[in-house]
């Protein structure tokens, strides 16, 4: 924990003031530790906090209890200041069973506060967990403040007088851990109290239990004299308005609607079920009376086709997936280059390749999104940067898509779709415009015929009497449309293809350096690590280091001061969750000698790990 | 969606639309003598009859020979990718429930590589017509056998004759409940003709297979039961409500004996009253099944209509759940939408 900035006395406890505090909330994968963590984000966020989160999941729905890879964690970060990462070591760990305890414990700060259920180690879930003696009593956490507590058993002590069966009662032994943590950080019930009863309506002794569990634990650290000193956290400075806290996945489904209202068109969602893509659909799937169709499809290449026969038919096309995902659509991905179609393809990135590791984050589809088509098959990329960015990037993605009937992919990535922050709603009405035309008039029509401009074609729908016309997958004869085999009419066409891509560049926003616009080092960034990116190049700039950073959300083209920016820095880092591919696409497009920091760990990178590299470059 | 210039649901007028009206200014390019040139022809002539605005129409399909089709159709028309076409047919119909959707497919597109699109566009009962030429070999590539090629055929890449079993397409449709299925043949042309009428006619899915000769790669594929001169005696065409006669001289007919079918001949103690009498709009597909499994030699090749029955279509139901979340929650609002979930104010 930080700083204690002032100290002052509350009945016979002490509040210490902090600026900053991670927690990370450990337990088997039915234990409930995303709910909690979640439970304690919005009440968090409500509270004023600046907030960051990492849910951090195993693929295995339920591996066996106790086992390590059934440990589910969530870590949350919440400050007075802005903060842009869910932190680099907690605080605080909060482990309800050994196998979490051995799991978690590299991660945690050095003198850290661990929280343990005592109850649950067991013989046998420590010999689960690999431990052969009791690190509660072995020495090995001698480094840190342990606090053990009888969780389970107070847990069901407080709520004898229910009668639930033993497993039902147990079950609720998160929100006491909960009601503890809300006491320990100074936290209102209520938000808590309120989600419970909304969620169990229809469920009164399941409410009752759990309100009852989440109270007494609060009650047990106000009154138990192993807490002598609670925590504050003071609201953040965060700019005036209205905020929410948001996922990057939920805010990416609300770009999605958002740019449906906008153009006035329908959306259609077509999607195959996949980590962690999924909850778009979800989400999507929710909103129908918005006019959103959303057709879960048998497999990743009928969504593809599906989103391409609604583009053709007027629609806001959309298909949502992971990488395996996207290997599987790319042949129709290079049929909507071809017919010249607004598509978007949102991939939310997990560890690779094959199914790799499904349920961590990493950017290594950059690649894939870029070239991963047969023939030359440029797509536009764009990339949100942080969760409540996905909203704006993925408006953005459909903005491109009409305004130059092309396939966008849209890369997110795991660590951004589960993460969340807190959201400044925008105003609706200052959203961009996305004007749709479609064309109507017979005279003159020819289906390739383009804008001068954005050399986009026509947006000819079925239903327009005097437009009929035939498109498809072989090459097209320019203007006309008509099946062509012609050798210079491809050349033609292709060249045609790549510079309406390149020519997106005049219509977006430059990219924006964050500090001196010149000097020693300039860090490159994309996607999800623009926190860590940004906190590292602060920390550094406080120090009077000559370090800035840009971050790129457009990745094809690249935004068109990108050369002049770069020119300016004697040094160019680029850190990336992969093995170097934007960094590959920068040497290879401005002749920079571009540096590497590669990590493919599943994980975001850590904000030290990001200056300890910048340092070292200076 | 009429601040967009989507057309209204109306559309231009249809009464004067013929044939030539469906004839685009492509150049046909199938082999002289194909079966597609007919199916073709047949389509031409039945679209203007249907009553649907020319610009209502859209003809999708696949990779393959018969999936040239869409070019030479004026209307609307997708050349998509092999074995997709039923994805892109249903992304059309599921936004635009207003358009006359057509898949135009082949033995390979549907059977092979698009096996999984084809069963779950049916089980869906997308309401589109579904045509499968099936000549039982690869002719775009040039002739390799086919998944529905006989047994022990001799290919190009079967030297030593196939050892695939092959697949019967009607058999796949009834297993995925195919709300109408049909089967027909390229030079029966009258009888084409009305089958694709009635396919268009159909809401929900129509799957219609059409025998189709491909003339340089498996010339004759068909003809042992399709030549006029044999044809009365080879194939029987099945017809709603009647009993199952066929035969030169009508004295030949289906039986239902115990759980087989069987071929009998009237008189001698057999009437038309013993004969199965085909029902297309029967709930149970298990009888469609069994005639759609009749073959030469055995028994004669069924043609015409095996099933015919109503069910909602997915267009419709998720139509439907878009009203129904309309009326349950009000037209979307993305102010309300934005600000939903815990909210705070920063001053």
């Amino acid at each position: 924990m930080t700083t204690a900035a002032e100290i002052e006395n509350k009945g016979d406890k002490e509040v210490v003031e902090l600026q900053n505090v991670t927690i990370r909330f450990a337990g088997d994968s039915g234990d409930g530790m995303q709910l909690t963590g979640t439970q304690f984000t919005n009440t968090s966020a409500i509270l004023g906090n600046d907030i960051s989160t990492l849910p951090d999941f195993p693929a295995e729905i339920r591996a066996p209890a106790g086992s390590i890879p059934g440990v589910s964690g969530f870590q949350i970060s919440f400050s007075s200041r802005d903060i842009r990462t869910p932190g680099d070591e907690p605080n605080v760990l909060v482990a309800m069973n050994p196998a979490a305890l051995k799991v978690n414990l590299p991660d945690l700060e050095r003198a850290g506060i661990i929280i343990v259920n005592s109850d649950s180690f067991s013989e046998l879930n420590l010999k689960k967990a690999g431990y052969d003696k009791n690190p509660l009593e072995d020495g090995t956490l001698s480094g840190y403040r342990v606090i053990s507590i009888p969780l389970s058993s107070l847990n069901a002590n407080a709520l004898k007088e229910l009668n639930l069966p033993k497993k039902e009662a147990e079950r609720c032994k998160n929100f006491f851990a909960l009601g503890m943590m809300y006491w320990l950080y100074d936290r209102p019930l209520e938000p808590t109290l309120k989600w419970i009863e909304s969620k169990f309506l229809k469920k009164p002794q399941i409410h009752a239990a759990n309100s009852q569990a989440l109270r007494a634990g609060f009650n047990y650290a106000d009154t138990t004299e192993l807490f002598t000193t609670y925590y504050r956290v003071r609201k953040a400075n965060l700019s005036p308005g209205k905020y929410r806290n948001i996922t990057g996945n939920e805010a990416t489904a609300l770009g999605f609607i958002a740019a449906s209202q906008v153009s006035h068109l329908p959306l259609f969602y077509a999607s195959y079920p996949i980590t962690p893509a999924s909850d778009i659909l979800h989400e999507l799937s929710r909103h129908k009376n918005f006019g959103v169709k959303t057709f879960q499809a048998e497999d990743e290449i009928s969504a593809m086709g599906a989103a391409i026969g609604a583009a053709f038919a007027g629609h806001l096309a959309l298909t949502g997936t992971s990488g395996p995902g996207v290997a599987l659509k790319s042949e129709a991905i290079g049929l909507a280059v071809m017919t010249e179609l607004p598509v978007v393809i949102a991939n939310i990135q997990r560890g690779g390749p094959s199914t790799g590791l499904p349920t961590k984050t990493e950017q290594a589809d950059l690649l894939q999104a870029m070239f991963g088509r047969n023939g030359e098959c440029p797509v536009a990329i764009v990339a949100p940067a942080t969760p409540a960015d996905c909203f704006r990037m993925a408006f953005e993605a459909f903005r491109i898509a009409t305004m130059f009937m092309t396939p966008v992919f849209y890369l997110s990535d795991g660590y951004l779709g589960n993460g969340s922050e807190p959201w400044k709603i925008p105003n609706v009405d200052d959203l961009p415009k996305i004007d749709i035309k479609f064309r109507t008039d017979p005279e003159g029509f020819y289906p390739y015929l383009r804008d001068e401009k954005t050399l986009s074609r026509p947006w000819a729908i079925p239903g327009t009497p005097g437009l009929e016309h035939r498109i498809g997958g072989i090459e097209k004869q320019h203007i006309t449309g008509n099946v062509s085999y012609h050798p210079e009419n491809h050349e033609f066409m292709v060249r045609l293809r790549a510079e309406k891509i390149a020519r997106i560049a005049n219509f977006v926003q430059d990219v924006e350096v964050f500090g001196k616009s010149e000097g020693k080092v300039l860090v490159v960034g994309w996607g999800g690590t623009y926190g860590a990116i940004t906190s590292a190049v602060e920390s550094l700039q406080e120090k009077g280091k000559s370090v800035s950073s840009i971050h790129l959300r457009y990745l094809n083209p690249f935004p068109k001061n990108l050369g002049e920016v770069l020119s300016r820095f004697e040094k160019v880092l680029v850190p990336e969750l992969n093995l170097g591919q934007l960094q590959l696409l920068i040497r290879a497009r401005y002749l920079v000698d571009a540096i590497g920091l590669h990590k493919v760990k599943g994980r975001p990178f850590k904000i030290s790990e990001l200056t300890e590299k910048i340092e070292e470059l200076l | 969606m009429s601040d967009n210039g989507h057309q209204s649901d109306k559309g231009s007028a249809v009464l004067e639309l013929k044939r030539q009206d469906f004839v685009s200014d492509q150049e046909v390019r199938w082999c002289p003598g194909c079966g597609d040139y007919s199916i073709l022809a047949q389509t031409q002539k039945t679209l203007p009859e249907l009553g649907i605005a020319r610009e209502k129409f859209v003809f999708v399909s696949g990779i393959g020979c018969s999936s040239r089709f869409p070019y030479y159709v004026n209307t609307y028309g997708f050349h998509g990718i092999h074995g997709r076409a039923p994805t892109i047919a249903t992304g059309i119909k599921a936004s635009r429930p207003d358009l006359s959707v057509w898949v135009i497919t082949g033995d390979g597109d549907s059977l092979s590589i698009g096996g999984n699109h084809f069963m779950h566009v049916i089980r869906r009962n997308v309401d589109i017509n579904l045509i499968l030429f099936n000549n039982r070999i690869y002719g775009l590539t040039k002739g390799q056998y086919s998944p529905t090629s006989e047994f022990g055929k001799k290919t190009k890449s079967t030297p030593q004759g196939s050892i695939d079993y092959p697949i019967n397409p009607l058999c796949v449709a009834l297993a995925n409940e195919a709300t109408f299925v049909a089967r027909s043949v390229d030079v029966d042309v009258k009888h084409l003709a009305v089958v694709l009428t009635q396919a268009a006619q159909h809401k929900g899915v129509s799957f219609v297979e059409v025998f189709q000769n491909c003339n340089i790669f498996n010339d004759g594929a068909f003809k042992h039961f399709t030549e006029r001169e044999i044809r009365e005696e080879r194939t029987i065409n099945l017809e709603h409500g009647k009993p199952l006669i066929f035969g030169k001289d009508k004295n030949k007919g289906i039986r239902l004996n115990g759980l087989k079918l069987e071929v009998v001949e009237l008189g001698g103690g057999i009437a038309e009253a013993d004969l199965l009498v085909h029902d297309i709009h029967s709930p149970e597909p298990s009888l469609a099944y069994m005639l759609a499994r009749m073959d030469y030699p055995d028994f004669p090749v069924p043609v015409g209509v095996f099933r015919s029955v109503a069910k909602p279509t997915y267009e419709e139901l998720l139509e439907a759940q878009v009203e129904d979340s309309i009326t349950r929650m009000g037209p979307g609002s993305l102010e309300k939408l934005l600000h939903s979930g815990d909210t705070w104010v920063v001053d």
